[in-house]
C-alpha cells in the first residue's frame, strides 16, 4: 500500500464540466448557422467570417504575448467572438473593415478588461458598434440573398482596399439580381418603405440581412442544442423574446396599420441571433434567477423600442449592449433571499 | 404550504444530482472487522470539551469499560473498544493534521468481540433528565459525521419546545451506504432510539426522512413502525445535499432553521439514523459506544463493504482489510463531497467517520486549469442556501472577507461543495470560503 496520500480540499469529485467544453460546443452550434450564411451569401460571407475569426484569434494570442501570460486562445471563447462578429455584419462588408471590427472587439472589447470573464460588454457587439459608428454606410449596405455567381465571385465591396472608396455596387447588383430582390433587409423595407415581409419567409430565412441572422428556425435549433446540453441558460433568450413579443404586440395593437405583427418582430432582424447567442454571453449577463428575467425582458423591450421609435432600423445590438451595462446593477438589486434569512442580501 | 408540497413532491429544489455510486456496497451486509494490533482512542473525537482519561498506562481494560469520563456537559466519555492493556497515553495524529492526546490499547491475542460489560436498565421509568444523563454515559455522538454529543440535542433549550423529532436517513453523499445498511438491518433499534429521543424531548411526533434510492430501507422501517401513529417514515426524492439537516427539515416539514440558529429554534431536533440505532441498542444495556459502521469504498479498494469497525482502528489496518490497491492517491474520511482528505494512514477511525473513500490517481483530476469566473450562474442555481457563490468567490479573490460576511451571508455556507462541483472554471469556491471564514474568525479574535 502506498503511504503517500494527497490532501485536497473537498469536494473531491467534479461534474466534469469545463469552460473549454462549453465554449467548444457554442462553436459547434454556430457552425450550421455559418454554413447557411455561406449558402445564402456565397464566398463573400465565408471570407468575412474567416477574416473576423482569424483576426480575433490573432489579437487574443498577441495580447496574451504582450501581457506575458499563458495564452487563452485554447478556451475557444475568442473563436465564438470571431464567428459571431462575422455573422452579424453585412455579408458584402469590406474584409478590412471586418478585421478592424475584430481588432476592436477583442483588443479594447475584451483583452483590455482582462480577458475572458472580465469584459463588461459582449466583445462581438463592441466590434460591431465600433464599425457602425466608423463606417455607417458600409454597415448598412446589404447585399441580396442567393445572388447569382455567389460561389464564384466576391461582392465587389468585399475586396475593397482600405480607406479607398469601394467600387459601386450598382452594376454588380444589376448583374446578379434574383427575382427583383433588392439588398434591403426586411426591417429596412418595413421601416422606410412600409413593405412587411411575410413572417414565414423570415422564419425560414431566405432573405437579405447580416450573414447569420436570417434563419430564425436554424438559430432556434442551434440554440436548443445548447440549452438541452445545459450549456446555455434558457431564461435569458426566453425573457428577451418574450419582452420583444409583448412590446411588439402592444405596438401592433395600438396601430395595426403602422406597426407589423409580433411574429414579424420576433423573426426579423438580429433578434433571434441576439437573444440566443449574444444576450446569453454569460460573462456580461446577470447571475441571479430574477436578474436574468429582468435583463432579458428589458433587452427585448429596448430592441423593439429602438426599431419603432429610433432612427435605426435595427435595435438589438444597442439593446444588448445596454443590458450588458446594466447587468452588474441588476445583479446587485436581485440578490436571492438566503435560506434562514428574513431579509434579502444587502445591496452592495 | 401543504398543498404546495403535494404538487411539488417532497424534494429539494436546489442542490444537484450527483452520481451516487452506492451499488458497490449497498447490498453488502454489515460485517465485523477484526481488532488491529493497536487501537488508538483519541480523547477528543467529538465537538466540545475533550474527555478526561480515567485509566493508567499499563492498566488492563475490558471491552466496553469506560476509559475516559466526559469533560463537561458538551462532552462524552470513551469506552475501551477491546479487551487488552493500555500501553500508553500520548499524542496521536488527528484528522486535521494536529496532534491530540489519545489512549493506546493493545488488544489481547484472541480477545473476543463479545461485549460483557454493562447492565440492563429500565428506560420506561426514567425521567427526561435521567435519559439525557444515560445517553451521555453511552458516549454516543452524531454518527452522521458531525460528532456533536447526542445527549445535548436531547435536552430542549430553555424556553423552547420541541414538537417533532426529525430522523435523518438521507445519506446523500455518494458511495456511503453505512446508514442504509443500519436502517435495513436494525430498523427496530432506529425506532427505539427515536422513541427515547421523543421521550427525552417531550416531542409528540417523529418523522424519518429517507431518500428514495433506498426504498428497501423505507419498507424495512415501515414494517418495523407498523401500527404506530407517532412515527412517520417519508421517502424523499434523492438529491444532494438533502442530508444536511437544514435542507431535510425544509423538505420534510417546510420549516427553515434561522440563520445562526439551531433546529430547536424551529421546534425541531434532528438525529442521524445510525446515532439513534446506537442509542436504541446501547441504552437498555447501559453500554458504551465502542464500534460503528463504516463504508469502505471507492475505486482504490478491491473488497469494499460496510464494516463494523472498533473505534480507534488505524486507517492503514482498515484499508488492508478492504484490500486496498497500490495506486491510491487519496484517502477521504466521509463522502467525496464534504469529506476531509486524511493526511496520514496512521489516523484512527473515530466516532464521526461515516466512510472511508479510497481514490486512485484516475479519479483525482485536480490539476485542471482554473479559469476566471465566466458568470455562468451554475453555482447560483445549485446553492441550497440560496447564496451567490459567484459573487462570494469574486470577493474572496480580492480579500474582501468582511464584505462576504456582512453582505453575502458567508456564515450560512455549510460547505456542501455543490458550487465547486459544478464550476466549469474549476474555481475551488468552497476552499475560498473556508479560508474566508477562518480569516474572519481570526479578525474577530484580534478585535
Amino acid at each position: 500500500m502506498n503511504t503517500v496520500v494527497e490532501i485536497r480540499s473537498a469536494p473531491h469529485v467534479h461534474s466534469g464540466r469545463s469552460v473549454e467544453q462549453i465554449m467548444r460546443n457554442v462553436v459547434y452550434a454556430l457552425l450550421p448557422i455559418c454554413a447557411y450564411a455561406v449558402w445564402l451569401f456565397g464566398i463573400s460571407a465565408a471570407a468575412l467570417i474567416a477574416t473576423t475569426t482569424a483576426t480575433c484569434v490573432l489579437v487574443e494570442y498577441w495580447s496574451c504575448r504582450m501581457a506575458e501570460r499563458e495564452t487563452s486562445v485554447g478556451d475557444f471563447s475568442v473563436v465564438i467572438t470571431g464567428i459571431l462578429l462575422g455573422l452579424i455584419l453585412p455579408p458584402g462588408l469590406p474584409l478590412w473593415m471586418g478585421a478592424v471590427g475584430a481588432f476592436i472587439a477583442v483588443g479594447p472589447g475584451k483583452m483590455l478588461f482582462g480577458g475572458l470573464g472580465f469584459n463588461v460588454f459582449n466583445p462581438a457587439l463592441v466590434g460591431r458598434a465600433f464599425l457602425q459608428a466608423a463606417f455607417p454606410v458600409a454597415i448598412t449596405s446589404y447585399t441580396p440573398a442567393r445572388a447569382l455567381h455567389r460561389f464564384a465571385e466576391f461582392v465587389p465591396t468585399s475586396l475593397a482596399i482600405p480607406f479607398l472608396k469601394a467600387a459601386p455596387l450598382k452594376d454588380w447588383m444589376a448583374r446578379v439580381q434574383v427575382d427583383g430582390f433588392t439588398g434591403a433587409t426586411p426591417l429596412m423595407l418595413q421601416k422606410f418603405e412600409h413593405v412587411t415581409t411575410d413572417p414565414w419567409t423570415l422564419f425560414l430565412g431566405d432573405r437579405a440581412g447580416s450573414g447569420g441572422e436570417t434563419c430564425a428556425l436554424l438559430i432556434l435549433l442551434c440554440g436548443c442544442y445548447l440549452i438541452v446540453r445545459k450549456m446555455m441558460d434558457w431564461r435569458i433568450p426566453v425573457a428577451m423574446l418574450l419582452g420583444a413579443l409583448l412590446t411588439g404586440g402592444a405596438y401592433h395593437l395600438s396601430n395595426p396599420a403602422r406597426y407589423p405583427g409580433p411574429l414579424f418582430v420576433l423573426f426579423s432582424g438580429g433578434l433571434m441571433l441576439g437573444a440566443l447567442f449574444m444576450a446569453t454571453d454569460p460573462v456580461a449577463s446577470p447571475v441571479t434567477p430574477l436578474g436574468m428575467w429582468i435583463y432579458g425582458l428589458l433587452m427585448g423591450f429596448i430592441a423593439v423600442l429602438i426599431r419603432f421609435e429610433g432612427g435605426l432600423s435595427e435595435g438589438v445590438m444597442y439593446a444588448i449592449l445596454l443590458g450588458n451595462a446594466l447587468a452588474p446593477l441588476i445583479d446587485n438589486v436581485t440578490q436571492p433571499r438566503a435560506y434562514g434569512q428574513r431579509k434579502k442580501a444587502a445591496v452592495a | 404550504m401543504a398543498l404546495m408540497q403535494i404538487f411539488a413532491g417532497k424534494r429539494l429544489h436546489r442542490g444537484l444530482h450527483v452520481p451516487d455510486r452506492k451499488e458497490a456496497t449497498n447490498r453488502l451486509p454489515i460485517r465485523r472487522m477484526p481488532f488491529a494490533p493497536m487501537l488508538v482512542v483519541p480523547l477528543s473525537q467529538h465537538t466540545g470539551a475533550p474527555a478526561v482519561a480515567i485509566v493508567r498506562e499499563g492498566q488492563e481494560v475490558v471491552r466496553g469499560e469506560p476509559i475516559a469520563k466526559a469533560g463537561g456537559f458538551v462532552s462524552v466519555p470513551m469506552h475501551a473498544p477491546a479487551t487488552g492493556r493500555v500501553t500508553r497515553i500520548a499524542l496521536a495524529p488527528g484528522a486535521r493534521g494536529d496532534l491530540s492526546p489519545a489512549i493506546y490499547i493493545e488488544p489481547y491475542q484472541g480477545a473476543s468481540q463479545e461485549i460483557l460489560y454493562g447492565a440492563p436498565q429500565d428506560i420506561e421509568s426514567m425521567s427526561p433528565a435521567e435519559i439525557v444523563q444515560a445517553v451521555q454515559d453511552t458516549g454516543v455522538v452524531g454518527l452522521g459525521g458531525a460528532a456533536f454529543p447526542t445527549h445535548v440535542k436531547m435536552k430542549a433549550p430553555e424556553g423552547k419546545a420541541i414538537d417533532i423529532v426529525v430522523v435523518n436517513g438521507c445519506e446523500c453523499e455518494p458511495y456511503l451506504t453505512a446508514d442504509h445498511r443500519v436502517m435495513l438491518e436494525q430498523p427496530r433499534e432506529v425506532l427505539h432510539g427515536a422513541r427515547i429521543a421523543m421521550k427525552a424531548l417531550g416531542a409528540a411526533q417523529a418523522v424519518i426522512g429517507v431518500e428514495d434510492n433506498k426504498m428497501d430501507a423505507v419498507r424495512a422501517l415501515h414494517a418495523a413502525a407498523s401500527g404506530s401513529i407517532d412515527i412517520a417514515v417519508e421517502a424523499v426524492a434523492a438529491r444532494y445535499p438533502q442530508g444536511a439537516e437544514k435542507m431535510l427539515v425544509k423538505v420534510l416539514l417546510g420549516r427553515e432553521i434561522p440563520s445562526g440558529g439551531l433546529p430547536a429554534d424551529a421546534g425541531l431536533s434532528v438525529f442521524n439514523v445510525a446515532t439513534l440505532a446506537q442509542i436504541g441498542e446501547l441504552l437498555p444495556q447501559r453500554r458504551g459506544l465502542i464500534e460503528r459502521v463504516v463504508t469502505i469504498a471507492g475505486p482504490g479498494v478491491r473488497r469494499p463493504g460496510n464494516y463494523l469497525v472498533p473505534l480507534g482502528t488505524p486507517l492503514r489496518w482498515a484499508l488492508a482489510q478492504a484490500d486496498c490497491t497500490r495506486d491510491v492517491s487519496s484517502v477521504i474520511l466521509g463522502g467525496p463531497m464534504m469529506g476531509a482528505a486524511a493526511g496520514s494512514l496512521d489516523l484512527p477511525i473515530t466516532k464521526g467517520v461515516t466512510g472511508i473513500l479510497v481514490l486512485t490517481k484516475r479519479e483525482v483530476n485536480g490539476n485542471s486549469r482554473i479559469h476566471p469566473c465566466i458568470h455562468c450562474a451554475a453555482c447560483v442555481d445549485v446553492c441550497p442556501m440560496h447564496l451567490n457563490p459567484s459573487r462570494l468567490g469574486m470577493l474572496a479573490r480580492k480579500d474582501r472577507y468582511e464584505e462576504m460576511e456582512t453582505d453575502y451571508h458567508l456564515i450560512d455556507c455549510f460547505e456542501c461543495g455543490c458550487c465547486s462541483y459544478v464550476c466549469p472554471s474549476h474555481i475551488p469556491l468552497v476552499q475560498y470560503f473556508r479560508v474566508a471564514k477562518q480569516m474572519n474568525r481570526e479578525r474577530k479574535a484580534r478585535a
